[in-house]
């Protein structure tokens, strides 16, 4: 058994106006340092897989085909090995 | 030659909450034959027009539309659309429709982060498809929105094939007609409201021409909507029909 999890956050090239009212709110906390704030989401499962490939094959194909949608997102994923 | 009715099916998704509202207009208002769809549903059977209501479907989770892009009924609606059929997807049905590859481009987050609910104008950018043959082009139409995600965007490519196609069918203007930034109320791209497939038999809008068709809530622009749809099917089978009896003659 495999432990993905996937990370999905806008296009760098999208505008992000919930990650822009955060930031503001960071600011606001006197935080001025803090920049480029993003707002995502994260997804983890369990894949029933024989091999580290292919749990991560799965992975990336269910974060392409229903995760993420690439025309506005991109994502960023992890598997490992998990005990039975 | 008598009119035959035209067949509407209408797909309910969990969550549809749109779906009697365009019901009611296609059977009471506009006198045809409209069916609610489950979207359990294997199959749509005979209809002319699928419409894709506005509404949350499963909650909006994960994004709007991804999850009822899944619904059995979608397979259908697929075949259906890439056979021709007229598939018009409102707001919510607009969102499956691009999650569904249907449409090109995505539906993002309103700009201002606000759920937008109000009248506004439309300015007919193409009067020549199957969706908008009872408008001129450059006319206008006061429908209203009511949603979060309605901020269409796609990449330059994508835009520049739509503009050149002639696939934007709907703008945001102002009362006047101008389309200005002030007017887009979501963030869209070029105050884009509404696309059309290359084929021209798939359109999705984010405004509800089901909440501005019944003369009891004053507006009734959204009715031309429904009449053009109406009028190309009826128009097929007046073709169909004067073949007939050409030949039986």
């Amino acid at each position: 058994m495999f432990h993905s999890k996937v990370y999905v956050t806008l296009k760098k090239s999208i505008l992000d106006p919930q990650g822009k009212a955060v930031e503001q709110g960071i600011h606001s906390l006197g935080f001025e340092s803090v920049e480029n704030v993003r707002i995502g989401k994260y997804i983890e499962m369990d894949v029933d897989a024989n091999s580290q490939n292919e749990a991560e094959r799965i992975t990336k194909e269910i974060s392409e085909k229903l995760l993420a949608n690439l025309v506005m997102e991109s994502f960023t994923s992890t598997t490992e090995r998990i005990k039975e | 030659m008598s009119l035959i009715k035209v067949k509407i099916g209408v797909v309910v998704f969990p969550g549809s909450n749109c779906d009697h509202d365009a019901h009611y207009v296609s059977e009471t208002i506009m006198g045809q034959d409209a069916r609610l769809i489950w979207h359990k549903e294997g199959s749509i059977g005979n209809v002319d027009i699928v419409i894709l209501p506005g509404g949350f479907s499963y909650g909006d989770y994960l994004r709007c539309g991804a999850i009822a892009r899944f619904s059995p009924v979608m397979k259908d609606v697929v075949r259906f659309a890439n056979n021709g059929g007229l598939v018009i997807g409102i707001c919510n049905g607009f969102q499956v429709l691009t999650e569904a590859g249907l449409l090109p481009g995505v539906l993002l987050r309103n700009r201002s982060l606000l759920f937008a609910c109000k009248y506004l104008h439309l300015r007919v950018e193409n009067a020549d498809t199957k969706f908008t043959n009872q408008c001129k082009k450059g006319e206008l139409l006061e429908i209203p929105i009511a949603h979060g995600e309605g901020n269409y965007y796609s990449d330059s490519e994508t835009l520049k094939h739509l503009e050149g196609n002639n696939q934007i069918v709907f703008r945001y203007c102002d009362r006047f007609g101008k389309v200005t930034d002030e007017a887009n109320p979501n963030g869209s791209l070029k105050n884009i409201a509404g696309i059309i497939n290359g084929t021209g038999n798939v359109l999705g809008m984010m405004p509800h021409p089901e909440r501005a068709s019944d003369p009891i809530l004053k507006h009734t622009d959204g009715k031309k909507i429904f009449e053009s749809m109406i009028q190309n099917i009826q128009s097929q089978f007046q073709l169909v029909e004067s073949l007939v009896a050409e030949r039986s003659i």
